[in-house]
């Protein structure tokens, strides 16, 4: 099950665990990365703390965790290829994988068409 | 999403830059392109291997002429410290707009055309141009004619293949060696051009009447191997070659010595210090200022942006960073900041604090790549 944030994150729900990364909206919008700065492994995060920071050739950006829960793996892949999150945002450039402390906050989210919504009204 | 809103000004070629897809934002009081479709990184990779075309056409052009007919470069020399009386037809110098303490209000590039009165074609940094030409007004209105020249763009062409592009117009282009300007006709229209520019590559700025500018820059477009480059890599270009922002690298509490600019300074200028804030300056480059700007190479991959603070190998705070990003030909991040100047040697290890944490970094030599001026040959 895929869902998004109005932070431009998506989440893939698979069991308790949750992917997260940046949209092809937000790739987009942000323009070339050059470095991504990802959580600890075992770091425990409440919804909307700042997470991981994306930096793009023009600015830093703040990543916020879209649900509450522990980190349990990070993309280390992005450490010496930033640029996946340009070339690939909704898979190999994920940013990291989380535990699901409290599924109804799932429920907050945005599906497929509620994001699409959402960004047309920000055009 | 390009309507900014009406209290914007336009450069005469924004229409093209919608057109090219350009991303429009507000830049000192204009809309100006960020970025084109192909993005910054490649723009700025572009630009260093084949040839860029960069709107200038904000930044503040005016003509300088005496009111009774002498020297207008004597008149101006007394609020700069570069040599520019000396200047001779065609030739262009760096210099500084400095305040009564000797501090920088903004950088500026004179050039001495061939007017039979000396006349001076100027041209200061776009968000500064209204203050520049205030302070020029009132500390020697009496004495300059300041005629800002509004009705005309400026283009910079930029990049190893500038030249031959340039001289395929108009083959005159290619006896210009770096600093020297004159008059071209390029397609039939008259252009103002200079083998200068912001980026560390050979290149040229071309003023040209408004209402050619759009034609001109198509006809530039059309060559194989020219492509716009937006504000973002225009940044990413000049801190790579080292070069300052004004404002921004140095503002009016900065004197030329901490800024490290001393190149600005004429030789015989520093002896007769016959400028203003001349004291401050001749004190610090007889006894070493007790800051000055360096430039700083982080060691990992996490970029340093202006105001990130530059600690000592112990944590305390030594300075700020002024200038910091990614550097695409560099391969990595890339900045200049202000150190004590104990601290400004080459390979000095110093720490940068970016979002709490302390990232080591190292003072290093600018600039950061090599500049590929066209000289005029030693021979």
């Amino acid at each position: 099950m895929m869902k998004y944030s109005e932070d431009h994150e998506w989440i893939l729900v698979e069991g308790n665990t949750a992917t997260v990364g940046i949209t092809d909206y937000a790739q987009k919008a942000l323009g070339d990365v050059v470095f991504v700065e990802v959580p600890e492994v075992g770091a425990a995060y409440a919804k909307g703390d700042e997470v991981a920071v994306v930096e793009s050739v023009k600015a830093a950006s703040e990543v916020y965790a879209p649900i509450t829960g522990d980190i349990i793996m990070v993309n280390e892949a992005l450490e010496g290829a930033p640029d996946l999150v340009n070339t690939a945002p909704t898979s190999d450039g994920y940013f990291f994988k989380m535990t699901i402390a409290d599924a109804s906050e799932l429920e907050e989210l945005l599906d497929e068409d509620g994001y699409l919504a959402f960004i047309a009204g920000l055009e | 999403m390009n309507d900014l809103g009406t209290d914007l000004l336009k450069t005469p070629l924004y229409d093209l830059h919608v057109e090219a897809g350009g991303k429009m934002v507000p830049f000192a009081g204009y809309a100006m392109p960020v970025q084109y479709p192909l993005g910054i990184m490649k723009e700025h990779v572009f630009c260093r291997e084949s040839a860029g075309l960069f709107d200038v056409s904000h930044m503040g052009q005016c003509t300088i002429r005496s009111t009774d007919g002498s020297d207008p470069a004597a008149v101006i020399e007394q609020l700069m410290p570069g040599a520019l009386k000396v200047l001779k037809p065609g030739k262009m110098r760096y210099t500084l707009l400095l305040n009564d303490t000797g501090g920088i209000e903004d950088d500026l590039m004179v050039t001495r055309t061939f007017e039979p009165d000396g006349m001076l074609y100027v041209v200061v940094n776009a968000a500064f141009k209204d203050k520049d030409y205030k302070i020029l007004e009132e500390k020697l209105g009496d004495r300059i004619a300041l005629e800002p020249l509004e009705d005309r763009a400026l283009v910079a062409l930029q990049g190893p293949k500038a030249g031959e592009i340039l001289a395929s117009l108009a083959p005159e282009a290619s006896e210009l060696n770096f600093m020297e300007a004159t008059m071209i006709t390029l397609e039939g229209v008259v252009c103002w051009v200079s083998r200068s520019g912001y980026t560390g590559e050979d290149g040229f700025e071309i003023s040209i009447p408004a209402d050619e500018a759009p034609d001109f820059c198509k006809r530039l477009l059309a060559f194989g191997g020219v492509e716009w480059i937006g504000l973002g890599a225009r940044d990413s270009l000049r801190l790579e070659a080292g070069l300052c922002l004004s404002g921004h690298d140095f503002n009016g509490d900065i004197s030329p010595v901490e800024a490290d600019v001393t190149f600005a300074l004429g030789k015989k200028r520093r002896e007769s210090g016959d400028f203003i804030g001349s004291k401050r300056i001749l004190n610090e480059l007889a006894g070493g200022p007790s800051k000055i700007r360096v430039g700083i190479k982080p060691i990992g991959r996490t970029p340093a942006r202006e105001g990130t603070v530059i600690a000592d190998r112990n944590g305390k705070e030594i300075g700020l960073v002024t200038s910091g990003g990614f550097g695409p030909t560099v391969g990595g991040p890339v900045a200049m900041g202000f150190v004590p100047t104990i601290f400004a040697e080459k390979d000095t290890e110093i720490q940068l604090i970016i979002r709490g944490k302390a990232h080591p970094a190292k003072v290093a030599a600018t600039p950061f790549v090599k500049q590929n001026y066209k000289r005029k040959s030693a021979s």
